[in-house]
């Protein structure tokens, strides 16, 4: 070919030269067809921040100044179960062999980030002066996790305890080595213990559902208030970021008149049922039985069973209302403001988990807010995994909220219609996604972690990096001790998220539909109330 | 299509078509690379994370070492982009065509459309063993052994010597 032939010339010729760049004009039109593209992307993007006035930064975080860092805050631990020990990590201390643990399986599985997310973890300055557990292997290891001040493993663990084991919660309380209290017992001694903490002037920060009845929910709130101990209530997600900005497109009016809010907490293992592992040394010479039935009105046989799997009985907590739709609606309390509902009804049965458990595993509550135009409804499974997630719906949009943010125009919004006419809004995709944290994998271990995860509510994001949710709630409540003020979920948040939890509770247990009296701030059983 | 002084030597209709296929395959590299490059929040971590079959476990691993993602990112990225420039421009062609098909091996293999797998990632077509990556990777080899870019191409210039030797 005459190519093959040039190529004997020493020079290029022009014609070889032309043949070289032959394909010179396709990198201009490929030049020309991404700058179009870029454009109209670019301008489309503008013009829904424009229009809609959003931002896709990060949402600007509450930031609590003068915190005096340099004296250490005496904590003692009352309950260590599973969520004390979580709530113990968070604040920065492991057991020596949780360490280890951790340890092993980063080693195998290099997604596994807890050892080094825990050993990050910003030092709060605490001091664990005391420990109290019913069951004697929590306690020893509540003391373990204590004393290990340098988050070590066993090999390195501390000769010496630097904390004390109380058998009782009032000797602990009465000790001045004790500055405030961290409560993850069972829910039936929650209000007991917080309110004997805050009469001793201690702070007190507790799991919730924050009690187990609604006659509790005035004690424990009327003491808060009287005394003015920093009090925060176990609900983390007030720390996760995509419900704080949330929260900021809300009011940015995005999805315009809410009509209906869906929240659901489907799961489906045993653990996430809480038939949890009955621990092999449990026994009557183990476990501090009589003190453990405490408050409850109905007394029992030692059970390992009620002791372990205590979530599962009224005596003790209040299923899934308390557990876990305390959580979705302290969410959305967070970012919509709800307050105490007007109305409740809520319906369900045991369907699945025919163990003996007397509280429901299916479980609705549907909310009336006549003076906001719309319904909250929760609805969970502890038999499905079938998620539906938390979905804010409005006239003009809808808003799904988890670790991430998703929000679609509706094909019939009116604030919309003309962006979507003009083709610059497609309802089929979001017109705001917010996902901090995507250029991240992590390994979540459990079903159950899996569960809060999704929710935002076992970690979140600050500056990109994850954080463990609880460990900033801890913070904010240290930080709110070290310059007295009150932190996000005070009591007042949690009297709203307690009398709305009991309604529920109330509604399935007496079959009744329940209407709270904003005025008298009582409820009513199958009457009305005044709107 | 015969051969001549060690060069093929092709009728009209059969150049033009393996050129167009050479700038066609460079178009969509470029354009995935050039996509990325101007993506301030493109990973290839979703894809690693998804992976199934037996070279899961590597691509998992991968995927939960920040440091390894963002090489991959980066040799994604440019590696796209490098090798649809070359291919449209003719430019170091035979490189552009292997380190191609290696990129294309790799989203193959990372999750293979094999029975009984699936996937999170949204596919946008049904393959059973053929997908058009598969394909992609043969057109590409269609092109090493069909070379065209010392006809119409950088290449002639740059191998001018070597040719004419």
């Amino acid at each position: 070919m005459s190519d093959i032939k040039s190529t004997k010339t020493q020079t290029f010729s022009r014609r070889s030269i032309l043949k070289a760049f032959a394909a010179v004009p396709v990198l201009g039109a490929f030049g020309y067809g991404v700058f179009r593209k870029r454009t109209y992307d670019s301008e489309i993007r503008d013009q829904i921040v424009k229009e809609l006035g959003i931002s896709y930064n990060p949402p600007v975080l509450p930031a609590i100044k003068g915190v005096d860092m340099s004296k250490p805050i005496k904590v003692g631990i009352i309950g260590y179960g599973i969520r004390g020990e979580q709530l113990m990590r968070a604040a920065g201390f492991a057991n020596p062999a949780t360490i280890d643990e951790w340890e092993e399986s980063a080693k195998k599985n290099s997604n596994d980030h807890r050892l080094e997310e825990f050993l990050s973890q910003e030092d709060l300055n605490l001091q664990f002066t005391g420990a109290c557990d019913l069951f004697d292997v929590r306690a020893k290891s509540a003391l373990e996790a204590c004393s290990n001040l340098k988050r070590k493993g066993v090999k390195e663990q501390a000769s010496q305890l630097t904390c004390k084991r109380y058998l009782n919660y009032k000797e602990m309380l009465a000790s001045p080595d004790i500055d405030a209290v961290i409560i993850a017992t069972p829910d039936h001694w929650h209000t007991q213990i917080a309110i004997d903490a805050a009469l001793e002037g201690k702070h007190v920060y507790v799991e919730k559902g924050m009690t187990r009845t609604i006659d509790e929910v005035y004690q424990l709130a009327e003491v808060i208030k009287k005394t003015g101990v920093v009090f925060q209530l176990g609900h983390q997600g007030r720390q996760t970021e995509s419900f704080i900005k949330a929260k900021e497109i809300i009011d940015q009016g995005l999805i315009g008149k809410i009509n209906l809010i869906e929240v659901c907490t489907n799961r489906n293992s045993p653990n996430g049922a809480w038939v949890y592992d009955i621990h092999p040394e449990a026994s009557e010479k183990t476990i501090d039985w009589e003190q453990f039935q405490g408050p409850t009105p109905n007394r029992v046989p030692f059970s390992k069973e009620r002791f372990f799997r205590w979530r599962c009985w009224w005596d003790y907590g209040t299923g899934l209302g308390g557990d876990l739709l305390t959580h979705e609606y302290d969410a959305l309390n967070q970012i919509l403001n709800l307050g105490i509902p007007h109305s409740c009804v809520a319906s369900g049965g045991v369907y699945y988990y025919k163990d003996g458990r007397e509280v429901p595993d299916v479980f609705q509550a549907v909310y009336e807010y006549p003076d906001r135009d719309f319904t909250f409804m929760y609805s969970a499974s502890l038999a499905s995994n079938r998620d539906r997630g938390k979905i804010i719906m409005g006239h003009d949009g809808n808003m799904t909220i988890g670790g991430e943010l998703i929000v679609y125009a509706d094909p019939e919004s009116t604030k919309y219609k003309a962006l979507i006419d003009k083709g610059v809004i497609d309802p089929a995709n979001p017109i705001f996604l917010y996902s901090p944290g995507s250029k991240r994998i992590d390994a979540v271990t459990s079903a159950t972690a899996k569960y809060f995860a999704g929710r935002g509510l076992l970690y979140t994001y600050r500056q990109g990096k994850r954080v463990d949710t609880t460990h900033l709630h801890i913070k904010e409540w240290t930080d709110c001790i070290r310059t007295q003020q009150q932190p996000s979920c005070n009591i007042d948040q949690g009297f709203q998220e307690a009398i709305t939890a009991h309604m529920a509770t109330i509604s399935y247990r007496e079959g009744v539909k329940i209407y709270w009296d904003k005025e008298k701030q009582v409820i009513i059983k199958g009457e009305p109330a005044k709107i | 299509m015969h051969r001549k002084n060690g060069f093929h030597s092709y009728s009209n209709s059969q150049l033009t078509l393996l050129v167009i296929l050479r700038i066609l395959i460079g178009w969509h590299f470029l354009y995935e690379g050039v996509t990325k490059l101007l993506s301030s929040s493109w990973s290839s971590i979703g894809y690693l994370a998804d992976s199934k079959g037996f070279m899961s476990g590597i691509f998992l691993s991968w995927a939960g070492d920040p440091d390894v993602v963002k090489i991959i990112d980066f040799m994604n990225m440019w590696g796209l982009t490098l090798v649809g420039l070359g291919l449209i421009m003719g430019c170091l062609t035979r490189i552009s065509i292997i380190g191609g098909i290696l990129l294309l091996a790799f989203y193959y293999l990372s999750p293979p459309p094999m029975v009984g797998y699936t996937f999170a990632l949204p596919s946008e077509g049904s393959y059973l063993w053929v997908n058009k990556n598969l394909i992609e990777i043969f057109a590409l080899a269609v092109l090493y052994v069909f070379p065209t870019q010392q006809i119409f191409g950088i290449d002639r210039l740059i191998f001018k010597k070597r040719i004419r030797d």
